[in-house]
């Protein structure tokens, strides 16, 4: 079976060859059937890679463990899901659902436009098919997951097999995966449909149009996958954190970032007609960094704590980002002439300028991150010396980046196109910033003294009442015309322009993930050595320590503290905070034990036992205000996102208003 | 002033500044990434900076004492003493036979303070042939 897995994954290699040059050939010689025929093998290569993946996961669910990978990856032990899951747990499997994902993609998306777009499709097919060959490549010949375990040397039986590390049998890190995945790959659809577009030389922002959902929804899913890891790591790992500036997860912001980015300044795009090369470099460097990434992790060219294995594979991941940025950039410079502005910029206190701020803050991140990422790599090369920076590097840039942006984020939307007049800035800010201003006050007052916290806060006071006014003003105006409550009036305004009030919700939930960041300055811990009986205090909390319970089963040895919890003088309730040793592994696991409230979490970790003769429990206790905040933001922003994929009920309205020489002029485009 | 000027002076202002905060925070938080084979051979003057250092934890070296950690990394027979004194808790996969990389500065008596650990076991997400501790993958039943 394995074979028949290996056959499919060959000639799905093959088929993307054949569409790339069908689709080309095709296109530039006029011949329509050659171009369909480029189309039916998308189709054959999602067919083809769907048998691959499902033979390997009815291998490890059915625990064939000839197979290295199911031998590495999965054993018998382990719960259906995670076995299932252990079709991403490793390097082949998880290029494996890349090329999947990406099959399943180009499918939908030829499928979709089967009527559309004639004369830039064949290009989009190609790319997305040179793509495609690249992944199937690595596949196919280095990282084959249908390798069987020693063949020739006589083996014939493997009992069992290593299992998925435990650390990642938690449902989050099941779907974290996948995710990101969906992100990464998904951006290969605008970025291929932006190629096909600078390839035919098309005047409009046709590509742009359609594929807007699909980078909206591409972005939900890469930040969803970022939000399942911060989850997982603040639930599991025990420190307490949940973004360590680790290069694995920065290659996951790195595409996220510049997406934002290019997210807002589309809109420059359809509405002022600028920033039109700005957008193609945008599109292009979220496929690269989303390629980058997938190299990061997978070759171990950086030093990580997801130790992922040193592979082969470095070498064809730079050759194929070495390539595919040298015929990015040429393309781009090479049609500089139908990317010209249409506009131009006339006031720095202007909705054209905050969008401009708001790329180039972005950027600079982004930048930063990067930057800050492969700084042991530049490093080495340049002095001979590993040097690598930490999280204070990271903190120190993106903290006020990160204050800035949430300014913006208040003032970009209120803020009149072309120019702003000193009085409508008062019209609009007046308010929030009165009101933003008092929570810095009130807090100073209250003893806050911690500068970027106080200005956190208050900004999200100041961004918080601009939304609020907007909804509020909207939803009134429609009110008194239809005569409506305000909350159906606040449906029917969202309804009718669902991007600008799904945007409103999106900013929303960012202001609460900012919130809960800027918890992270007023965190408290502590560590004890403790025995029962012990008590000690954190924050508020009287901790004591009524008993310390060890146990075994077939799968680990554990050990347990039962903490009452008080405040006050009343129980608030227990925590119980474990620590286990996995048997087969050896490998010691804490389980946190976590109250989370809505104003902080009290999370407790057994961090072990001393072994300096005492044998006391190691209790790591922490108090973190405002994290759950979040999780909230994380959801807010989902919903929001929900709103702007809803087609609005008054098409085109908002635009039209707003630039109706623009509109007027790009009509046919504009569907 | 030209939109474009006043633009360009106001982009200027903020990635100075941003450069200016990189370059301290680089300044701050850089750290030399050593093994512990190299650490010997460095040059005296970086051996006082902030070093990372990487090596294999020694097995039943691992001593843990109130809010300390004392442990030896090792590598290619040479030895280095580690006291690891921060606040973070040490990571479930820091144990014996982990590869650890121990953040800190090295002391006038050879021991070397840390204030953050890092460790992978070679197992963690990937097994490397022959390094995989326990599991039964490469014990297999030969039939030959």
């Amino acid at each position: 079976m394995e074979n028949l897995g290996a056959l499919a994954i060959l000639l799905a290699l093959c088929l993307s060859a054949y569409a790339v040059a069908a689709s080309i050939t095709g296109r530039m010689r006029q011949k329509p059937l050659l171009v369909l025929s480029g189309q039916r093998a998308v189709y054959a290569i999602w067919f083809l890679l769907t048998i691959a993946s499902g033979i390997l996961v009815y291998s490890l669910i059915a625990g064939d463990f000839r197979l290295a990978y199911v031998a590495k990856h999965s054993n018998r032990a382990m719960p259906l899901v995670y076995k299932f899951a252990s079709w991403w747990g490793g390097m082949e499997g998880s290029l494996l659902l890349w090329a999947w994902l990406l099959s399943g993609y180009s499918a939908i998306l030829v499928f979709t436009n089967r009527n559309k777009f004639r004369d830039m499709m064949p290009y989009v097919t190609a790319i997305l098919m040179a793509v495609q060959a690249f992944f199937l490549v690595l596949i196919a010949f280095p990282e084959n997951p249908f390798q069987v375990l020693a063949v020739g040397r006589g083996i014939t039986e493997v009992p069992d097999g290593n299992g998925l590390n435990p650390l990642l049998q938690y449902w989050t890190m099941a779907a974290h995966p996948p995710m990101l995945y969906l992100g990464y790959v998904g951006f290969t659809v605008p970025f291929a449909f932006a190629m096909g577009s600078l390839i035919t030389r098309q005047p409009g922002d046709a590509w742009i149009h359609t594929t807007r959902r699909w980078t909206l929804i591409t972005w939900m899913f890469q930040g969803t996958g970022i939000l399942l890891g911060a989850g997982w790591a603040y639930s599991v790992l025990g420190w307490g954190g949940y973004w360590g500036w680790d290069p694995v997860e920065n290659a996951s912001l790195l595409p996220w970032i510049t997406a934002t980015a290019f997210l807002h300044s589309v809109m420059m795009q359809e509405k002022k007609g600028m920033m039109k090369v700005w957008n193609m470099v945008l599109i292009s460097a979220t496929f690269f960094l989303c390629i980058f990434g997938t190299f990061l992790t997978r070759s171990g060219i950086v030093g990580s704590v997801h130790a992922f294995a040193q592979s082969p594979i470095g070498k064809y991941f730079i050759a194929f980002l070495a390539i595919g940025i040298a015929a990015t950039v040429y393309l781009i410079l090479d049609r500089l002439e139908y990317l010209k502005s249409e506009s131009q910029l006339e006031s720095v206190v202007s909705r054209e300028s905050s969008f401009l701020f708001n790329n180039l803050i972005l950027l600079a991140s982004c930048f930063a991150v990067l930057w800050g990422t492969i700084f042991p790599v530049i490093s080495e090369a340049v002095t001979g010396e590993k040097i690598s920076v930490d999280a204070p590097f990271y903190n120190r840039v993106n903290v006020p980046i990160g204050l800035f942006l949430l300014f913006l984020t208040g003032v970009g939307p209120l803020i009149a196109w072309r120019r702003s007049s000193l009085d409508s800035l008062k019209r609009s800010f007046a308010i929030p910033s009165l009101l933003g201003l008092g929570v810095i006050a009130v807090l100073l007052a209250a003893g806050v003294r911690h500068f970027y916290g106080l200005v956190s806060l208050g900004l999200c006071m100041f961004v918080t009442s601009t939304i609020v006014i907007e909804f509020w003003k909207g939803s009134r105006a429609i009110a008194r015309k239809t005569g409506q409550n305000l909350v159906a009036a606040m449906v029917e305004l969202t309804h009718r322009n669902t991007r600008r009030y799904g945007g409103y919700v999106v900013h929303m939930g960012m202001v609460l993930l900012f919130l809960g960041f800027t918890g992270a300055a007023f965190n408290k811990d502590a560590t004890h050595d403790v025995k029962i009986g012990d008590k000690f205090q954190i924050g508020r909390y009287d901790l004591k320590i009524r008993n310390l319970l060890d146990g075994d089963n077939d799968n680990y040895a554990w050990r347990r503290a039962i903490v009452d919890v008080f405040a006050g003088g009343s129980q608030l309730g227990t925590l119980e905070p474990e620590q286990r040793l996995y048997k087969v592994s050896n490998q010691p696991i804490s389980v946190v034990s976590i109250r989370r409230r809505l104003n902080e979490d009290l999370y407790l970790n057994f961090a072990g036992t001393t072994n300096d003769g005492r044998n006391m429990a190691i209790i790591q206790s922490f108090v973190f205000p405002l994290v759950s905040w979040i999780w909230v933001g994380f959801y807010v922003t989902l919903f929001g996102t929900f709103i702007c994929l809803v087609p609005p009920k008054v098409k085109m309205q908002y635009m039209r208003t707003e630039t109706v020489g623009y509109v007027q002029k790009h009509a046919p485009v504009i569907e | 002033m030209n939109t474009y000027l006043k633009f360009g002076a106001i982009m200027t202002v903020i990635v100075g500044t941003l450069v200016w905060l990189a370059v301290g925070g680089v300044s701050d938080s850089k750290s030399y990434y050593k093994t512990v084979a190299e650490l010997e051979k460095m040059n005296p003057a970086t051996r006082s900076e902030r070093l990372r250092v990487a090596g294999d934890v020694q097995p039943g070296s691992i001593v843990r004492r109130g809010r300390e950690v004392e442990f030896v990394l090792t590598q290619e027979a040479k030895t280095l003493k580690v006291v690891y004194s921060g606040s973070e808790p040490l990571p479930d996969t820091f144990r014996d036979r982990a590869q650890a990389v121990a953040d800190g500065r090295l002391g006038n008596d050879g021991v070397f303070r840390a204030s953050r650990i890092q460790a992978k076991c070679a197992s963690k997400y990937e097994t490397k042939p022959g390094q995989n501790q326990g599991a039964p993958v490469y014990q297999e039943k030969r039939t030959s």
